[in-house]
Order: structure tokens, then sequence, then C-alpha cells
């Protein structure tokens, strides 16, 4: 007998997939087939877009329409998928230097636009498919091979920097909270115009070892006890919220989306 | 909802295992364990309340609930 799930939506000839022991990018490629799975999409009309980086890997596994391409410029090759074929649902996966770093202009740019893509943000805090190098979400002080006193940096908040660049749909999940990832997921699929998730995983080959955050287990532990919902936390006393980060759905709202605005100005020349 | 999950039961495909320990640690029942080779096993089979968890947070598809064989 096969997972009911790894059966229907992912290529089991490419399975087990190469990610280390206990890498939390597992747990939300699984959600993001559950939210397609739920949402009854047709796995013919739905495309998935990635750059460079362990978490890119993620389409080699996943049975759908899928592109593998550039560091950083998933957003840019999804852009034109979108463009050329408005119905499909285009889903990028990227991690947090893949997008935040080297990417960084396509994802605010995306996201001003407001096109109708889906960014799903495998956040360790790390390159990991390098080595270990702090990327753009590596906290303050914490290290690096390329940091190995600690890095100066500040780190990103990349659901923050999607809302300020223009996103519709805004959301920061983790891999423990699944959920609430599962619904989020579900809800940035749904959204009709620019949504990031960025859904914060765990990399306890190289992030973990190096910040000394013990074993997957602690490293999940860690994310249960320090994130809590924005809406829960609305309602605790300070104390209770003191170094706690938060997480939920930030932004949700309505607004002209590109590919329909771009098949206005078509329709309006035609005339 | 009962009847459906007295069919269910619990399967692991130890190959794709690899060993993290997180199905294991957030068992709700604590049933679940490590085997002689690092892979988890069932360790109570009647005590498992078929909740799913293991299989949600399993990064490897090398847990989950199926039809009992």
């Amino acid at each position: 007998m096969n997972h009911p799930l790894a059966e229907g939506f992912f290529r089991m000839e490419k399975l087990p997939h190469i990610w280390c022991p206990g890498c939390g990018h597992g747990i939300i490629m699984a959600s993001i087939a559950r939210a397609i799975d739920k949402l009854g999409l047709d796995k013919d009309k739905v495309c998935i877009v990635s750059g460079i980086g362990c978490s890119s890997r993620a389409p080699g596994y996943m049975d759908f329409n899928t592109l593998h391409t550039t560091h950083g410029r998933a957003l840019a090759f999804a852009t034109g998928v979108k463009l050329a074929n408005p119905e499909l649902e285009v889903i990028v996966i990227a991690g947090d230097g893949d997008l935040s770093a080297i990417g960084g202009n396509h994802l605010i740019h995306a996201a001003r636009r407001n096109i109708g893509l889906t960014t799903i943000c495998f956040n360790n805090n790390i390159y990991g498919m390098t080595g270990g190098q702090y990327s753009p979400t590596t906290p303050t002080s914490e290290k690096g091979t390329t940091a190995p006193y600690g890095n100066i940096d500040k780190p990103f908040d990349i659901t923050q920097l999607a809302i300020g660049a223009g996103a519709t749909y805004a959301a920061k999940t983790t891999a423990y909270h699944v959920p609430q990832m599962d619904k989020l997921m579900e809800a940035a699929i749904a959204h009709k115009g620019f949504s990031l998730v960025e859904a914060i995983s765990i990399c306890p080959t190289y992030y973990g070892r190096k910040n000394k955050k013990g074993s997957a287990v602690d490293m999940m532990n860690f994310l249960k006890d320090s994130f809590i919902d924005h809406k829960v936390a609305e309602k605790l006393p300070p104390e209770k919220k003191e170094g706690k980060f938060l997480i939920g759905e930030f932004l949700n709202k309505v607004e002209p989306e590109y590919t329909e605005q771009y098949d206005k100005i078509i329709a309006q020349l035609k005339k | 909802m009962a009847d459906s999950k007295e069919n269910l039961t619990i399967h692991i495909n130890e190959a794709w295992c690899k060993g993290c320990g997180i199905c294991i640690a957030f068992c709700p029942k604590k049933v679940l364990g490590f085997n002689e080779n690092g892979k988890v096993t069932m360790l109570d089979r009647e005590n498992c309340i078929k909740c799913g968890m293991c299989q949600m947070r399993c990064p490897d598809f090398a847990i989950f609930l199926g039809g009992k064989e």
C-alpha cells in the first residue's frame, strides 16, 4: 500500500526525496499538494515553477506541469507562463535566499503588479544546498559558514516585504503548524492576484548544527513554542507575547489582477 | 467517523523513513518508537487513536493511515 497523497500528486519513481533527515521542506511540499487536492484543481491546469536551492527541488517530485528555472528567476518565468496562459494556476516555490536575495527584484515587482501567482517561500533561514551560507533571513548574530562570528545583518521579514511591495494576500506559517498551513495554502492558491505564503521550515543539517539548535525534533519544538497566530496574540497580555513571532493571515484584499488588466487592453485595441 | 477509523491502520514505509523522529515526538499517544535500524516502528498499535498527526508532520511520506490489508 502506498501513501495516498504521494501516489496521487507526486512522481513516485522520484521518491524518497533527497532532503536531509528532519528537513521541514517535505512537510510544506505535502501541504501544497493537500491544498490543491482540497480545491479540486485539475492537475493539468496547475503549473509549479521554482528557481534554485533545496526548496526548488520540490517541482521535481510533484506530478503537475513543472518548471525548474534559474536562480532567483522563478517569478520571472512564472510571469511569462501566467501571461501566456492565464487560466493556469501558477504556483512558485522558492527558498528564502532565492526569493529575497537573488530574486528580490522579481519578488517586489511581481507583488507590485498584483499578477495572479501564488508564491510559497520555504524559509529555512540559510542557503542549505551550498553548505550553509547566511541568507537575508538569517537572524542577527546567528552563524553561517560565511558568518563564522555571527551575522551582523538585519533579517528581512519576507511577508512584510511582499505586503510593502503591493501583494494582495500575505501569510506566514511554520512547518509545525500544519493545519494552519493547509488553510493558508488553500486561501493563497484560491486568491486572485499576487499571494505569498512564507512557510518557516527547519534545516537541522546546516542552520541547526551551525547554531547548536539541536535535533529536528528540538527545532520543531522551537517552532511550536515560539510562533503564535497574530489574532490569538492580540488577546494575550504583553508578557506572554514576549519573544514570540507572529504567524497567520496578514493581508487579504481585492485589487485588479494583472493578466485581467492586460486582457482588457487587448480587447480595447481590437475594437 | 468511528466506523471509517475502524478500517484504518498505520502503515510504515521503512525504506522512505530517514529516522528524524518527528512523528515519534509529536504522537499524542506515544505509540511510536525507533526500531533497531533507527527507523520508525509501531510499538503499541492498540493505543493508537489514528489521529494522523504522524502522517501530517512526516516530511518523507513514510508513515500514513490507510486501509487494513
